[in-house]
Order: structure tokens, then C-alpha cells, then sequence
């Protein structure tokens, strides 16, 4: 048998969890060209080849330090695939949808309180020093508290399920290894209601501020465009674990439907350009320039027919009502659509802790070998692929992975300029707020910046402003 | 007393900070709580609000010697803008949630292979790391002999 062979790719391309945007001014001081650059951790790719099936789950986790439990779920859905397994044990499942609901909540809930309250609090071109959690704090300090206990929760979550909060090893192939033991169960009971309380007081919260802003709401780096997301395989119904995948045009035209993840090749290409990293999927079918799409909160929300828990299903069709029941192409209306989901996360949380399945001891089903594996979830960000092919050792030999961040890559592409052309074209002196806007467009679709080293902090985004000449005028660092 | 240690064990001398928690942790020191994280965020105000003193281990670029140790307070709330927190920010949430104020350290270790995707620590972190432990070993024991002296 072939030892295990770890290869290491040098230099590694794309690994820097930095963001950087460039705006290029023409002679009258008009944006020419504004591009969001992500160098995305893609060299994971070629990483992960010779490595033991059994250990993706675990390693993919190591892609990001923001929803590692994506990654690692995604990753053990394709090798379920591989072990041959299509259906879980009622256990299994139940747990990896326990894990995977803490894991969007508490994303969500550090996005949307920590990092755009201060925007939509203050506004976007309020003075940077007034821009931070600190001073939401200060006008609303009951908020920040439960931002850190919801978050707090979340991670528990993820912790009891997965075993700790970083590299959890909770999801394996064909199954979990590990069960809900009473005693946590009771610990996330006695809380859950809370959570649910504060949950619908931040969707009013996301939902009072976007429709008090309704104008601003509507022309903030707002564009039509299709979207794609998995709906659960019955009904059509959000679903966040599991179910077939589903793109709707700006208008709510069925793009296709119903269609198994695992012929995702078959539906999006993977488009490159030379002044990227990162590709850019669009609809096989559309073509480049009209089948680009978006994923992610408000995508969800356009593409599911219906919530399967009923508080967040009835914040749904408050949302829908906006729009007439078509699809909703306001960027910031995605910060309502994150709090609907973490709404729904809380409401199956609870489901579930009052499911004795949980208790279960059949955590493994186990099926006939395959080489192929491909496993999709939806992440906090929006759709997650994975996937992967083994040789006869079980080592991996190909792995192709496309982010959240990846399908979104044209719309943020496309915020950008937007704004960018809305306020800062023709003027004389570009300010600190006017590049704010800029990322508040980008913050809008909470892109993972950050899949690299930390150390000391070291994770920004920058912005360059270039004038005709392609001098650098000005730039402004900060991080996302 | 709690100790953090945070970083991304997957990119080489990043994980600086978890294997020094890690190390820690075998040693079941009493009166110590470990943490291990990639990186900071919001939630660790409250876990730091429960202490008195709290260590935060990170790795360190470009810093002189195998490693630095400097008491610090709460600042830097412009950094706030992120899902990765820095020790002193974590320090001012704290500060401004909770009313707790608790003695605060950075134990930088000195690394400086970060660029790949790769386990495990270069020979010279390594070696910064193990420099790194006897030095807190020792500072944890003096400050357990202080906190006698102070009670007796």
C-alpha cells in the first residue's frame, strides 16, 4: 500500500487573506474602473492531494478561521459520498444539522452586530472614529452584551457537537462520533427561548433599518442579477444542510430547479480573468455575461419557497412583501435576510434539542466504495462546494473547491463599482467616508477575507485611488 | 487566570500561539484556564471578564528575541472592524461590556515561516517556543509565590 504523502506547493499563490480594491479615476476625476482583488486560499486545492479521505474533514477546516465548520461539513458530505453512504442514521444527521445551525447563527451574529451595526447605526460616511462596535455600545450597550452571548451560544454549539470549537473532528465519513449527551442538551435548553426572543428583535432591528432607508436601501450598489442556492428536495424550502440547488433570475424566472448538487459541473463554469485569483462561476446555460450570479443571505431568501420554522417563515414573507414576491436585488437588504436565518438557526436549534434523536447511539451507516465525492452545503456565506475523487488507498487525487466568496466574486465586483461611481466620481477630494461606502458595499455580502496567518492582527483590506495618470492619490487601510 | 492561545496551526509558525496552549495544558498547571483558538474574537471579553489576570499568546513578526512579554491595556477599538480581534481590544469590549478591567499580558513568540500551507513549526520557532514555556513556567510560578506571600 502507497505510504501517505503530504505535498506542499511552493511558493503557494493565493493565500494571503488580504482584500484590496482599486479604483481607477479617468481625466475628469470619474471612476473608470473599480475592482475588488481577494487572493482566495485556492492552493488548498493542490494541498490536499495525497491525503487520507478520512482526514479531510478535519483538515478543510484549517481554510478558514471564520466558518471552519463549513468547510468541514461540506467536506464530510462528499466523503459520505465516497463511503458510499446517502443516508445518514437519524443521529448523525441530526447532529451535523445541530453543528451546522450554531455555526451560521453565531457567523451571522458577529457580522451583523459587530461589524455593519456601526455603519447602519451611524451611517456610512460618519467619521471612522465613530465607526466601530464601541460606540454602539455606548448608545445601545443591552445590544453588544447579547452579541456576545448569542455568538457565545453558537459556539457552544459547535463545541458539544464537534468536539471543540477549532478542529472539531465531529463529522467523519458516513456518519458522527458523537452523540447529544442529556446533560448539554439541558444546558442549551434552559437558553434556547432567550435566544429566540433576542433573535426576532434583531430581525426587527435589520428589517425597521432597511425599510426606514428604503431609498438608500434600493440604490446602494443594487443591481439585478440571478441567484442560486440549495432548496430542501421535497418543497423547495430554505435549507441550509441539505436538498438540490436552485438559481432563479432577477425577475424569479426558474433558472433551473431541483437539480442534484452533484451535477453542479455540469450547470456553472468556472471563469478566469487575467487581474484576478479568484474565478468567476457563471450559469453554464446564460453564459458569462448574463449568468453571473449571487449567494448567500438574501439569495437564500429569493431562491427558498418557504421557511419550515414558522417565526422565520412569517419575517420571510415580511421580506417578500417588499418586492411583491420577486426576487429582492437590494445588496443591504442582506443584512434583514442574515437575521431572518439566524431566527430560523435558533427555531431548529430548538427543534432539535427537543429531538430525542439527538440521544441516539447509531452514529455510523456505512455503503459500497465509491471514488467521487461531492458535497455542497449552505455557509453563512452562501453555496459551499467540495469536491474530491480518491485513488484505490483512499488518498485524494483531485479536489476542487468553489467558496462562497468565489460565487460571489461578480456581484462584489459590481458593488464596487457602483458605489464607487456614485460617490466618489467628480470629486475633488476623496474622503475617509467616501471610501467607507466602498466597503460598506463589500461588507454588505461579508466576503472571508481571512483564510491566512493572523499574527498580531495582520489582516487588511485596502483601497487605492488612482488618477488618470495611474498615479496613486490616495489609499486607506483597515481591515474587513 | 486564564491563558489564550490563538492562531492557525495550518500555516506554519502561526500556530505558535495553540502549541504553546497545547503545551500548557499537558502540564495541568492548577489555578490555569487554556484556550485555544485561531483567533480572537468578541466572545473572549466575556471569558476574560471572569479573571484577574489573563496571558494572551500569539506568534510574532519580526520582533527581537525568541520571544516578548509586556503587560498591556485596553485600546485600539478603531481595530474592531474585524472578525480577528487584537489582545487589547478584546481588553477595551471587556472594559466596556462588563466593567472588568483584568491585568493583561502579550507572550509573543518569534516566528517566521508563515507563506506555506504546512503543519508544524520551523526549527527556530521551535526552538523560540520551548525558550517561550520555561520563561512563563517560571513567571507562572512567581506569580503564585506573590499571591501567597499576599494572602499569608
Amino acid at each position: 500500500m502507497t505510504e501517505p504523502r503530504l505535498i506542499e506547493i511552493s511558493p503557494v499563490t493565493r493565500v494571503e487573506g488580504h482584500g484590496k480594491v482599486t479604483i481607477h479615476l479617468n481625466a475628469e476625476n470619474e471612476v473608470d474602473e473599480a475592482r475588488l482583488h481577494i487572493v482566495e486560499f485556492r492552493g488548498f486545492e493542490r494541498f490536499i492531494r495525497g491525503r487520507l479521505m478520512w482526514e479531510v474533514p478535519v483538515i478543510v477546516q484549517r481554510l478558514c478561521g471564520i466558518c471552519p465548520v463549513s468547510h468541514h461539513l461540506a467536506a464530510a458530505k462528499a466523503m459520505d459520498m465516497i463511503a458510499g453512504v446517502d443516508q445518514l442514521t437519524p443521529t448523525a444527521e441530526k447532529m451535523r444539522r445541530l453543528m451546522h445551525y450554531g455555526q451560521v447563527m453565531q457567523s451571522h451574529v458577529l457580522h451583523f452586530f459587530h461589524l455593519a451595526a456601526p455603519d447602519l447605526l451611524f451611517g456610512f460616511g460618519a467619521p471612522a472614529e465613530k465607526r466601530n462596535i464601541f460606540e454602539v455600545i455606548k448608545e445601545n450597550p443591552e445590544l453588544g452584551k447579547r452579541a456576545v452571548l448569542m455568538r457565545k451560544y453558537g459556539q457552544e454549539i459547535i463545541e458539544a457537537t464537534a468536539g471543540k470549537k477549532v478542529h472539531g473532528t465531529g463529522a467523519i465519513p458516513g456518519g458522527i462520533n458523537r452523540n447529544l449527551p442529556i446533560e448539554r442538551r439541558d444546558h442549551f435548553l434552559a437558553s434556547v427561548d432567550q435566544m429566540i426572543e433576542w433573535s426576532l428583535d434583531a430581525v426587527k432591528l435589520a428589517r425597521n433599518y432597511t425599510l426606514e432607508h428604503e431609498d438608500l436601501v434600493a440604490e446602494f450598489g443594487s443591481f439585478p442579477s440571478n441567484y442560486m442556492s440549495l432548496v430542501r428536495e421535497s418543497d423547495g424550502a430554505l435549507d441550509l444542510y441539505h436538498g438540490n440547488l436552485r438559481a432563479l433570475s432577477s425577475t424569479g424566472d426558474m433558472i433551473f430547479d431541483q437539480v442534484p448538487y452533484t451535477k453542479y459541473h455540469e450547470l456553472i463554469v468556472e471563469d478566469v480573468r487575467s487581474w484576478s485569483y479568484m474565478k468567476f462561476p457563471f450559469i453554464k446555460t446564460l453564459g458569462p455575461d448574463a449568468g453571473w450570479y449571487r449567494v448567500g443571505p438574501l439569495a437564500r431568501m429569493n431562491t427558498a419557497a418557504f421557511i419550515d420554522t414558522p417565526l422565520a417563515d412569517a419575517a420571510l414573507k415580511d421580506l417578500k412583501a417588499v418586492t411583491c414576491g420577486t426576487p429582492n436585488n437590494s445588496t443591504l437588504a442582506n443584512h434583514w435576510a442574515r437575521m431572518i436565518e439566524v431566527l430560523h438557526c435558533v427555531e431548529k436549534i430548538r427543534e432539535l434539542l427537543n429531538d430525542p434523536d439527538l440521544q441516539g447511539t447509531d452514529l455510523i451507516a456505512k455503503g459500497d466504495r465509491r471514488e467521487e465525492g461531492i458535497g455542497v452545503i449552505e455557509a453563512p456565506r452562501g453555496n459551499l462546494i467540495h469536491h474530491y475523487k480518491v485513488d484505490e488507498h483512499d488518498q485524494v487525487t483531485y479536489c476542487n473547491l468553489i467558496v462562497s466568496t468565489t460565487h460571489n466574486n461578480e456581484g462584489m465586483n459590481r458593488a464596487v463599482k457602483d458605489v464607487a461611481v456614485k460617490h466618489l466620481s467628480g470629486k475633488e477630494q476623496i474622503t475617509e467616508g467616501m471610501l467607507n461606502h466602498v466597503e460598506v458595499a463589500i461588507r454588505a455580502y461579508d466576503p472571508c477575507l481571512s483564510c491566512a496567518t493572523h499574527a498580531l492582527g495582520q489582516m487588511p483590506l485596502q483601497v487605492e485611488l488612482f488618477n488618470a495618470d495611474g498615479a496613486l492619490v490616495d489609499s486607506l487601510t483597515q481591515c474587513v | 487566570m486564564l491563558l489564550i492561545g490563538y492562531g492557525n496551526p495550518g500555516r506554519g509558525d502561526d500556530g505558535l500561539g495553540p502549541a504553546l496552549s497545547e503545551a500548557i495544558v499537558a502540564r495541568g498547571l492548577p489555578g490555569l484556564e487554556v484556550d485555544t483558538d485561531y483567533q480572537l474574537v468578541a466572545e473572549h471579553a466575556l471569558a476574560v471578564s471572569e479573571q484577574d489576570v489573563v496571558i494572551f499568546v500569539d506568534a510574532e513578526i519580526g520582533a527581537e528575541g525568541a520571544y516578548s512579554f509586556r503587560e498591556i491595556a485596553p485600546g485600539a477599538p478603531e481595530v474592531l472592524g474585524s472578525h480577528s480581534l487584537v489582545p487589547q481590544t478584546v481588553l477595551a469590549l471587556c472594559d466596556t461590556l462588563y466593567g472588568a478591567r483584568p491585568k493583561a499580558f502579550v507572550l509573543g513568540i518569534s516566528g517566521y515561516e508563515f507563506g506555506e500551507v504546512k503543519e508544524g513549526l520551523s526549527d527556530k520557532a521551535a526552538a523560540n517556543l520551548a525558550a517561550a514555556e520555561a520563561f512563563l513556567l517560571e513567571w507562572l510560578q512567581k506569580a503564585d509565590q506573590q499571591r501567597e506571600a499576599a494572602h499569608a
